[in-house]
């Protein structure tokens, strides 16, 4: 065990202000007030979107299915309360552009009564198949914000018969503490739904990572996991992006992913700590995913805090609560600072992503002011990566996308380190997206110009070929003519001569 | 509640430091050794530094207002004020007036302003001015003053400096000399060995700064504070300076075991001349060096061996100027061949294998 401090290696990252005092010292709180309706995408996870299968009008229980998953790569989604559909039509989404995705509108009764799907009374029993079934059937996806289906990584880390399972308690993000408060506040939940999922991916060894900035958190799960000689608690450096799953990978177990690869083909998974508070729920409660913790923060927020929402409460009631100066919001962003995205307006929707939720001022915001590049290489020293910001945006800035790609665009994770030391303001992520989304475009451009040029020649090719035959036709039209016409006169002339 | 419609990207937040924050802490680090290098050298350097550093700020503002940019930010980020002042800490103190303002000219106009301005630029902008015044004024920048601090009795007053940076110096011999290392470069010529040269040679003054030398080279102490404690701040890393002044000192050291009559102690080359100034101040400008550690070390080493080279066997007493200019020429080839592995791939770029277990 000795040997994995020797290898573990961090690789650049940045010490970021953490401002997690906001909300890390109190305790979570329970009573958001039901909202009267609730929006909920169909699409709340990585893979495809979810199939409604409740129509308008129909009444539902919380945690009653609305949608179910579709393909190999989806997750289901389920009734955060109890109520009545009132309507399955598009509104704008939790997303930078707010455009309109598939949502059901949900209007509460009130009541928020469970339905609860059956469960055992030892889950242990169940066969590690029925356990990624079950997880899959109550819509968990990966909670630290990929939102990548829960059970698909199951099922993909038993197939791969994976030796460690690492539990991301990293939170490096500034300012979010939910996963922070998780772990003090429900340690032995988490620890059993660590449990259960190595259970379902018939493994026996896990680690819980956990920031060392968050001593207290580290204590409550070093206790809750003591009995199980399997879960090992360990403390790992504070430094932004720890929670960087190939980051923590490497540095748990010294292993790294290579491009491509999905980390269970080297016989590691990693969940986050909330995923595993969700496996804990579905199992012993027979409840699915409706509702998560998230993080309330930012210079604007009068009550910061941890709050416990259901999933689809818009996020100006959220901010309501947590009485939110809008007069000095200068930015919304939803996940962390680094890595979160900036939304234009209030009036969307909290789902399975939404980690945290920030108002910041402007006081809080990098600085817009652009200067030119001064070639500091501070993002190359952070990167952790290992890319060269620098000379990306050079070439992209130059339009010189191949360049960028060279450079190892595709290999950029967006994790804002290098926005974030850059001492020029220069907004290196975005440059990044920009030209990720532009290399996808022009990729699409070129198949369908490929597309239209083989469609065109197909059809020239089969022009030519019905001319020929015509022609050829034609010609045996007109042979059979002469044939037959040489025919009649021979016989004509036989006639004669007869 | 609506806010900022324009959707930006992370990261939202970010780290404190700014262009001109940075230049100012450079400066700030420089002051020391200034403020000594003027003190010694009395009021001639004081109405050179001043020159110096008002000529750069004209010609960048000149500079801004032809591209019809806004000059006040521009001049407020310090990078002009930081090129002349490194440019005058090289020059020779009593130099005069024209040699600031033509060096200052060179600096900001030929080594920055035509290259498209900050950041631009492949050589260092105060080493462009700073050679080429050593090749077209050879006199100039090779008369070196005397060490004359301020309110001394035999020192020059505020009227007289006057006299000496804006009309010219009357008396060469009686108040200037030579460096050590030109002075050593000059005995080898007469053939005389270094056991006679250095007979008056006293390695502590030297490494305090009460020496010839440029405006504020001298004084080993105060520089490689400022230096250490840049590192500390953060702004440079070890890899240039270290790399440097370890591959002078271990070439030095080489060689004067072998022949310590032919060549320099590693001690005299390290506290003679712009070395020190050099490897913390001058070999570390962002703009214009590698920006991986591995290649910061090459471009190090590069330098140092040069210094090296065109001390002990070259027609100048000192190369640091020249090696800087060498290596900065070598950075864009550095940085295309020494580049950060990427995750998850090896040194070529291709996808790590999956290990087999």
């Amino acid at each position: 065990m000795l040997s994995f401090f020797t290898k573990s290696r961090i690789r650049g990252g940045v010490h970021a202000e953490s401002y997690k005092e906001l909300t890390a010292s109190d305790e979570i709180v329970t009573n958001f007030p039901l909202p009267k309706t609730l929006y909920i995408p169909l699409q709340q996870h990585v893979g495809k979107p979810a199939e409604p299968l409740i129509r308008v009008g129909d009444k539902v229980l919380k945690g009653q299915l609305l949608a179910y998953s579709q393909g190999m790569i989806s997750a289901p989604v389920h009734a955060p309360s109890s109520g009545i559909i009132l309507d399955v039509n598009d509104y704008p989404a939790p997303h930078p552009s707010a455009l309109p995705i598939r949502m059901m509108v949900l209007e509460t009764d009130g009541l928020d009564e469970w339905f609860t799907s059956p469960v055992v009374d030892d889950p242990f029993q169940l066969s590690p198949e029925d356990i990624s079934l079950r997880v899959g059937a109550a819509g968990i996806v990966g909670l630290g914000g990929a939102t990548f289906p829960t059970a698909v990584k199951l099922n993909m880390g038993r197939e791969n018969k994976i030796d460690t399972l690492i539990i991301n308690g990293a939170e490096c993000e500034p300012y979010l503490s939910c996963d922070d408060r998780l772990m003090q506040e429900r340690a032995e939940q988490i620890i059993d739904g660590v449990r259960l999922m190595l259970h379902g991916m018939e493994s026996d060894h896990a680690v819980v990572a956990i920031e060392d900035n968050k001593p207290q958190a580290f204590y409550a799960m070093q206790k809750a996991a003591r009995p199980y000689s399997v879960i090992k608690v360990i403390q790992i450096p504070t430094r932004y992006p720890m929670g960087w799953d190939r980051q923590l990978i490497r540095y748990v177990t010294g292993r790294e992913v290579p491009v491509g690869c999905r980390s269970s083909e080297i016989g590691v998974t990693i969940h986050n700590v909330g995923t595993a508070h969700a496996v804990h729920k579905a199992l012993r409660y027979g409840q699915a995913l409706v509702n998560r913790v998230l993080t309330v923060s930012g210079g604007a927020v009068g009550r910061p805090m941890n709050v416990e929402v259901p999933l689809g409460t818009l996020i100006s009631e959220v901010f309501a609560f947590c009485e939110v100066k809008s007069e000095q919001t200068a930015r919304i962003i939803m996940g962390g600072p680094m890595m979160g995205e900036s939304l234009p307006h209030t009036c969307l929707p909290t789902v399975k992503a939404t980690s945290g939720l920030l108002a910041l001022t402007e006081s809080e915001l990098k600085s817009n002011d652009v200067h030119p590049c001064i070639r500091c290489a501070a993002c190359v020293t952070v990167c952790p990566a290992g890319l060269r910001p620098l000379d990306m945006a050079n070439n992209i800035r130059m339009n010189q996308l191949d360049a960028a790609v060279d450079l190892g665009l595709k290999d950029c994770i967006s994790c804002g380190c290098c926005s974030y030391i850059c001492p020029s303001n220069i907004p290196l992520v975005q440059y990044f997206k920009y030209a990720s989304g532009e290399v996808v475009a022009r990729q699409q451009a070129q198949h369908k110009s490929e597309q239209t040029k083989r469609l065109m020649d197909d059809r020239n090719a089969r022009l030519e070929r019905i001319a020929k035959q015509q022609e050829e036709e034609e010609k045996a039209r007109i042979a059979a003519k002469v044939e037959r016409e040489r025919l009649k006169a021979e016989q004509a002339a036989q006639e004669v001569s007869v | 509640m609506m806010v900022n419609m324009k959707p930006r990207s992370g990261a939202h937040i970010g780290a404190k430091a700014s262009v001109s924050h940075i230049m100012w802490q450079v400066m700030l680090a420089l002051t020391p050794a200034t403020v000594f290098g003027l003190w010694l050298f009395g009021w001639p350097a004081i109405n050179l530094f001043i020159v110096t550093v008002l000529s750069a700020i004209f010609f960048e503002a000149v500079c801004i207002r032809l591209q019809g940019r806004p000059v006040k930010p521009v001049i407020m980020d310090g990078s002009a004020l930081l090129t002349a002042w490194l440019l005058a800490m090289t020059l020779p103190p009593w130099a005069p007036w024209w040699i600031g303002v033509v060096g200052s000219g060179l600096a900001i106009i030929l080594g920055k302003q035509v290259y498209g301005g900050l950041g631009q630029n492949l050589f260092n902008p105060a080493m462009i001015a700073r050679v080429a015044l050593l090749i077209s004024f050879p006199i100039e920048m090779t008369t070196w003053a005397n060490v004359s601090p301020l309110f001394f009795s035999n020192s020059p007053g505020l009227i007289e400096s006057w006299h000496i940076t804006f009309a010219g110096l009357d008396n060469l011999d009686a108040s200037t000399g030579a460096t050590i290392l030109g002075y050593v470069k000059t005995e080898f010529s007469q053939n005389h060995l270094l056991a006679t040269s250095l007979k008056e040679y006293s390695g502590l003054l030297n490494f305090i700064g009460w020496a010839r030398g440029s405006l504020g080279e001298t004084s080993v102490i105060l520089l490689v504070l400022g230096g250490v404690w840049l590192m500390r701040q953060g702004i440079i890393q070890w890899y240039i300076p270290v790399s440097l002044l370890g591959t002078v000192f271990l070439l030095a050291s080489i060689f004067h075991v072998l022949d310590d009559q032919h060549y320099l102690s590693p001690l005299m080359h390290l506290g003679s001349g712009g070395v020190i100034l050099v490897a913390f101040f001058i070999a570390t400008d962002y703009v214009t060096s590698p920006n991986t550690p591995t290649g910061q070390v090459v471009f190090g080493a590069g330098c140092g061996l040069l210094i090296f080279v065109i001390r002990t066997w070259g027609a100048y007493p000192e190369g640091s100027g020249f090696a800087v200019l060498l290596m900065n020429s070598a950075t864009p080839l550095i940085d295309y061949y020494i580049r950060p592995r990427i995750y998850g791939r090896d040194r070529q770029g291709k996808p790590l294998e999956i290990p087999k277990s």
